[in-house]
């Protein structure tokens, strides 16, 4: 069907914008396809064109978003897989030594989670808290990012990693769902929830994926918290905090939690630890966001400054005043 | 129309899907099998054809669990049931593994309604010869429930219904008595719209229950099944003279 003749005098339309012709061809493109299988005489120097032109297409197979049609009778596995999505495939790059190359991307793009998040269940619910800077190396990008992400009203993410990976894959959950309540005509739980999270991290594992995220929710048994990374890890807990300030925000949060704390302590609680987390790790900053999910779902209870909350838990004492000298007046 | 029955369940020309209907009458020809649903106890009863001597009446159990919270009941092509309720179970199981969750009935319903419709649109294959009847709480809520599902894939739920040999006849039995009821009473309403097509006796009649309380389906030995039934024939008996009037004095 296809012809072997390979024009080289065609590359500069292939490459840059597609000439008249090419358009023409793309609009009428399944029809050419089955028509070359009847019709020999097609397969003239236009339409060899124009099968050139989708060979230099990636071949990014979004099937996972789609449900395919099952296949009956040989693949009795097929029925078990299909809640799952399938895994895109992407074309390998050309090195000598692929496991080396592998390795050295991976450690590239494996940056510190420079950031600091943390969330804890107590007796009103759960308190979710983060700072909001975003760093590339020294360099402070943005003192403005939201880390707290709304996943559905009742359901909050935080974002440690990645920026895009943490947005992209919490907006996906949120997409799945939101499916999944229509489905079911009922809300996710957060176990559920976080676990196919957990899951579509894991099928992407070692694929350079960085994303180091709680999930908090309130849902029938209670208040839910969940942590799940790109390595696939999932972990049920009460008190977590994730990124490079965490272990100073752990301290301050460890020494101060309790079970029975009011909305009111436990949102301070929570700003504290951030504003720690922030004033002693160079990749934390910005805004001390703090979220509490209760029963009724997600309320953002305050977004402060930690400039400010420095000078708010240590106000500086004024200074004796001194003597201001006056230059002595021109003669 | 001889054309459009073969191999493949294709339409006829007046809208029919000869396959699927054919399905059905291999239900009509099945075992009957009731469900009733009462408010904290639902029961499956289905008619037990007489067991041969020597064959292990605990392999040929009609009533099976797909969970600790599920029970099914069907009638028609029992080489069909083993396969979807194989494939039920092993639902059941990885819903509880990706979901962290029992699953609820429905959800149940809805997955094998979803295969026997696969297989009525699919090449080389043909629909399942049989009607289940499910029955189960939902886990955390604990809601009651009790669906049927057909060759055709669809689903709905009941407050009671009867699948199988002369379903028509149970049914009309079941609407013209059901009332919201718990407990002994559920059972007792099962057993009654059984025996409405099925020799009366504890060894031709199958029954199971599960309750809220309770996890797991229990199923009905056959001396406590010839206990209800005697009480069940008492009742008639009692009824029937009452009806005639009481004895004339002499």
């Amino acid at each position: 069907m296809k012809s072997s003749h390979q024009p080289s005098q065609s590359w500069p339309l292939v490459a840059g914008l597609p000439g008249a012709q090419e358009t023409i061809y793309s609009f009428f493109s399944p029809s050419f396809v089955t028509l070359s299988y009847f019709s020999f005489f097609f397969s003239l120097n236009p339409f060899s064109r124009f099968d050139y032109f989708k060979s230099l297409k990636m071949k990014l197979d979004t099937s996972g978003f789609e449900t395919s049609m099952p296949m009956i009778g040989f693949g009795s596995s097929s029925d078990m897989l299909d809640g799952f999505s399938t895994v895109p495939s992407f074309d390998l790059p050309r090195t000598t030594d692929f496991d080396g190359f592998q390795k050295e991307a991976v450690q590239m793009v494996k940056p510190a989670k420079g950031t600091t998040t943390l969330a804890f269940i107590f007796k009103e619910g759960v308190m979710v808290a983060a700072d909001s800077r975003a760093s590339m190396g020294g360099y402070i990008s943005s003192q403005s990012v939201k880390k707290i992400i709304e996943i559905n009203p009742y359901m909050l993410g935080t974002m440690a990693g990645g920026a895009a990976d943490c947005q992209f894959w919490h907006r996906n959950l949120g997409i799945k769902c939101r499916l999944h309540e229509l489905a079911n005509k009922r809300r996710i739980s957060v176990s559920g929830a976080s676990k196919l999270l957990a899951n579509m991290l894991y099928s992407y594992r070692g694929m350079g994926l960085s994303v180091g995220t709680m999930i908090a929710g309130w849902d029938e048994t209670g208040p839910g918290l969940y942590y799940v990374d790109n390595e696939g890890g999932r972990l049920k807990g009460d008190r977590f905090s994730v990124g490079s300030g965490s272990p100073y925000a752990y301290g301050v949060l460890d020494s101060g939690y309790k079970f029975d704390m009011t909305v009111a302590e436990a949102s301070e609680l929570a700003r504290r630890s951030i504003y720690h987390a922030t004033f002693r790790d160079g990749a934390s900053g910005g805004v001390a966001s703090v979220y509490h999910v209760g029963p009724k779902g997600w309320t953002k209870l305050s977004g402060d400054d930690v400039g400010e909350l420095h000078y708010h838990y240590y106000p500086v004492a004024p200074a004796t005043a001194e003597q201001v000298m006056e230059e002595a007046a021109a003669e | 129309m001889a054309r459009y029955d073969r191999a493949i369940t294709v339409f006829s020309p007046d809208g029919h899907l000869f396959q699927v209907e054919y399905a059905l009458e291999a239900v009509r020809k099945g075992n009957a099998a009731v469900g009733v649903r009462g408010t904290d106890t639902v029961v499956l009863a289905v008619e037990k054809k007489s067991t041969p001597k020597l064959q292990d009446s605990r392999s040929a159990r009609k009533i099976v669990s797909l969970d600790n919270h599920i029970a099914l009941a069907c009638a028609g092509l029992k080489a069909d049931a083993r396969v979807l309720i194989n494939k039920a179970r092993i639902e059941c199981q990885s819903h509880r593994l990706t979901l962290e969750d029992p699953v609820t009935v429905e959800y149940i319903t809805r997955y094998i309604a979803g295969l026997q419709q696969k297989y009525t649109q699919s090449g080389g294959v043909r629909p399942f010869g049989l009607s289940t009847l499910i029955v189960g709480f939902d886990p955390y809520s604990r809601v009651p429930s009790l669906y049927q599902t057909d060759p055709s894939g669809t689903f709905s739920a009941w407050k009671a219904n009867a699948t199988g040999r002369n379903s028509n006849s149970i049914r009309e039995f079941l609407e013209k008595n059901y009332k919201e009821s718990s407990g002994p009473e559920t059972i007792k309403l099962a057993i009654r719209a059984l025996l409405e097509v099925v020799e009366s006796g504890g060894k031709n009649i199958e029954v199971a229950v599960m309750t809220r309380e309770e996890t797991g389906l229990r199923q009905l030995e056959e001396a406590e099944i010839d206990a209800i039934v005697a009480e069940i024939e008492a009742e008639k008996a009692a009824a029937e003279a009452a009806k005639k009037g009481p004895p004339k004095d002499t």
